[in-house]
């Protein structure tokens, strides 16, 4: 249809040199934009100002429910469904029922966390934009770029150009949508 | 700037004496670039299957099939197969699920407590002692699974509904063993798979461009989409932290609750309290034997010197050196409190496991878990790969004596000596363990030729370059 491009993508070839290039797109006040980096970057998130992730209070949670299945479950399955007295022990006590809600304490976190990691990352994503520069494949291994989307308001194909040219971007390419 | 030193700020002392600074081991040798590690460690999926491969796996289905064997005919027959009879109804199988479940151990450590002590040096052997606690897990299972005697009624472990309307005795500690182990097992593999994933990508992209599109769409479909975007990173190095996070207290509690299989109970030489640190000492030490019996061949197999590096070797020694001497103190304490605690039964447990009957396999625990890791103090020792990898041997033997000797012997004497016993395993147990070995070496041999042995996006992210303040910590 139009030829609106997904955006511009820019190569670095060194960690530092992506690192003070995302200061700079950051500062320049850009909000739709992305590092591409093969190893998650020490500082590079302060770098491209984002907030802390919200994972945890997913993981937080999952955690409380996963316990409270744990004791509803036998509380309800020894002392309500069919109670059944074993070794003369009390139909239920928190006490027995703490090791099975502690385990389920911990997977209940770890769905949580995953499934939370991947809703907020909107995976599984087979096809994206990003992954069809014939560039990208290096990305992966030791190679850093730079994707600005012209979904930005502040997107000017001129300017953002310029931009990414004076922070030391190379290879400065049209990413189709 | 921001973060001057408080200490040198307080204390006047120290801007004067200005401390030596000692160099950091280096975690990958000879300056290897990125794609320096990506090249090798894809190199190994990517090149043609070695001839070795071919041999070590054909050896290993064939070992495999005796578990198989054994298995098919316990399952045919009945449980009575076993040489298992009043009093000792927990035998060999307990023991095969403990050892193997202890294995384990190790790969949790090394991935998630190593994690959370930033002990970077962890990331080389990190997928492959995952790896291990899967396979491990996968092993000890196969035991308690079968000893219920009909395997198809395994699910009533679990809490699903069924036509007795009866549910789980959630006061045993045998239920919370159903709950630890599948808990552990289902954490560990999705630690390992969210581990996988930029990795999975790297392959993906280096397959399609290589124009194999069948491997490119299998790598692909695991590896999710991903495109390396900080964005994703940002929830993902949180996810994996707190993976890691809660994998810490699960790998304790585990075996914490295998060992109240055993503490709980009353028999003598089981009801102590001692139990639950001395299991997971013990656990630790065990996997750490193994993670050494495996990493050090796949390091001289791969030429994998540059990032498996000495420091590495000194580390997991020092480990197993470390938790080795805490199972030695065990012992030496289950002894003292045996006599301090003046219960004749208790003290008859203990000298009976040392002189009685089982001494041999007592005798045989105490030097390989006693001994065998003081050889670790000496530096001439670590630095010696085929002495190291013997003495990883040992300590493998050594902890399944381990198991051997606090499992049998507290049952074989038990409170009535009119049922006292001895317990010798049949052929039927021989073959469905020394199978699992087998079925251990097929699940490793094929990890380490599908996919990436190490975790190459970690890996990159301890090299100097990947540094963004060129190594000078003055952000």
């Amino acid at each position: 249809m139009s030829a609106q491009p997904y955006g511009l993508i820019a190569t670095f070839k060194t960690a530092p040199a992506l690192y003070h290039a995302a200061e700079a797109v950051r500062d320049a006040g850009y909000r739709h934009w992305d590092c591409i980096t093969p190893f998650p970057v020490h500082g590079l998130d302060k770098a491209m100002g984002l907030r802390r992730s919200i994972v945890p209070r997913i993981s937080l949670v999952g955690g409380i429910t996963g316990f409270c299945t744990g004791m509803s479950l036998i509380w309800w399955t020894g002392a309500v469904d069919y109670k059944l007295i074993v070794g003369g022990k009390p139909l239920f006590s928190p006490m027995f029922a703490f090791p099975v809600s502690y385990e389920l304490t911990i997977l209940f976190t770890a769905f949580a966390t995953i499934i939370g990691m991947f809703v907020l990352n909107g995976l599984p994503m087979h096809y994206h934009p990003v992954l069809k520069y014939d560039q990208i494949r290096r990305g992966m291994d030791d190679t850093f770029f730079i994707v600005i989307e012209a979904r930005d308001p502040r997107f000017n194909a001129a300017n953002t150009r310029a931009l990414l040219a004076q922070a030391g971007g190379e290879a400065i390419t049209e990413l189709e949508p | 700037m921001a973060h001057a030193d408080p200490k040198a700020a307080a204390h006047p002392l120290l801007q004067e004496v200005k401390p030596a600074v000692l160099p950091r081991a280096v975690l990958v040798e000879n300056d290897r670039s990125f794609s320096w590690i990506t090249e090798k460690i894809c190199g190994i999926i990517e090149g043609k299957t070695p001839t070795w491969w071919w041999v070590c796996f054909i050896l290993a289905c064939f070992v495999a099939s005796f578990t198989v064997a054994g298995i098919t005919y316990l399952v045919a027959t009945g449980v009575g197969v076993w040489g298992h009879a009043n009093p000792v109804n927990w035998a060999w199988d307990i023991v095969n699920f403990v050892f193997w479940i202890g294995i384990g151990h190790a790969g949790t450590l090394i991935s998630a407590i190593l994690c959370l002590l930033r002990q970077k040096w962890r990331t080389s052997i990190n997928r492959a002692a995952e790896a291990m606690t899967i396979f491990a897990v996968v092993c000890a299972a196969i035991f308690p699974v079968f000893h219920v005697g009909r395997v198809w009624f395994a699910w009533y472990l679990f809490p699903i509904p069924n036509s007795n309307a009866i549910w789980q005795n959630f006061r045993s500690p045998l239920e919370w063993d159903v709950f630890a182990v599948s808990t552990y097992g289902t954490v560990s593999v999705l630690f390992w798979y969210v581990g996988l994933i930029p990795d999975l990508a790297v392959l993906r992209d280096r397959f399609f461009a290589a124009g194999n599109k069948v491997r490119a769409t299998l790598y692909g479909l695991f590896a999710m989409g991903w495109r390396g975007s900080n964005r994703h990173w940002s929830n993902y190095e949180m996810a994996y932290l707190i993976l890691a996070g809660i994998s810490t207290p699960l790998v304790l509690s585990v075996h914490t609750i295998v060992s109240f299989d055993f503490a709980v109970s009353l028999l003598p030489g089981w009801h102590t309290t001692i139990f639950p640190p001395y299991f997971v000492a013990g656990a630790i030490f065990s996997g750490f034997g193994m993670v050494l019996t495996l990493m050090l061949p796949l390091r001289a197999v791969y030429g994998l010197q540059d990032l498996i590096t000495q420091y590495h070797i000194d580390c997991m020694c020092k480990i197993t050196l470390a938790t080795g001497t805490i199972v030695g103190y065990a012992y030496g304490m289950e002894f003292f409190i045996a006599w301090y605690g003046a219960n004749p039964y208790e003290g008859f447990a203990f000298v009976n496991r040392a002189f009685g009957h089982y001494a041999w396999a007592y005798w045989i625990m105490i030097s390989c878990n006693v001994i065998t890791p003081q050889f670790f103090w000496f530096k001439a020792v670590r630095e010696n790969t085929a002495l190291v990898w013997i003495l990883s041997i040992f300590v493998n033997v050594g902890m399944w004596f381990e198991r051997f000797v606090i499992i049998v012997t507290s049952l074989a004497r038990d409170f009535l000596p009119s049922s006292w016993g001895y317990y010798s395993p049949s052929i039927v147990e021989i073959f469905t363990f020394f199978g699992t070995f087998g079925v251990f070496s097929v699940l490793f041999l094929l990890f380490i030729r599908f996919l990436p042995v190490m975790p190459m996006a970690e890996l990159k992210a301890v090299t100097p370059q990947a540094d963004v303040h060129g190594g000078h910590d003055k952000h």
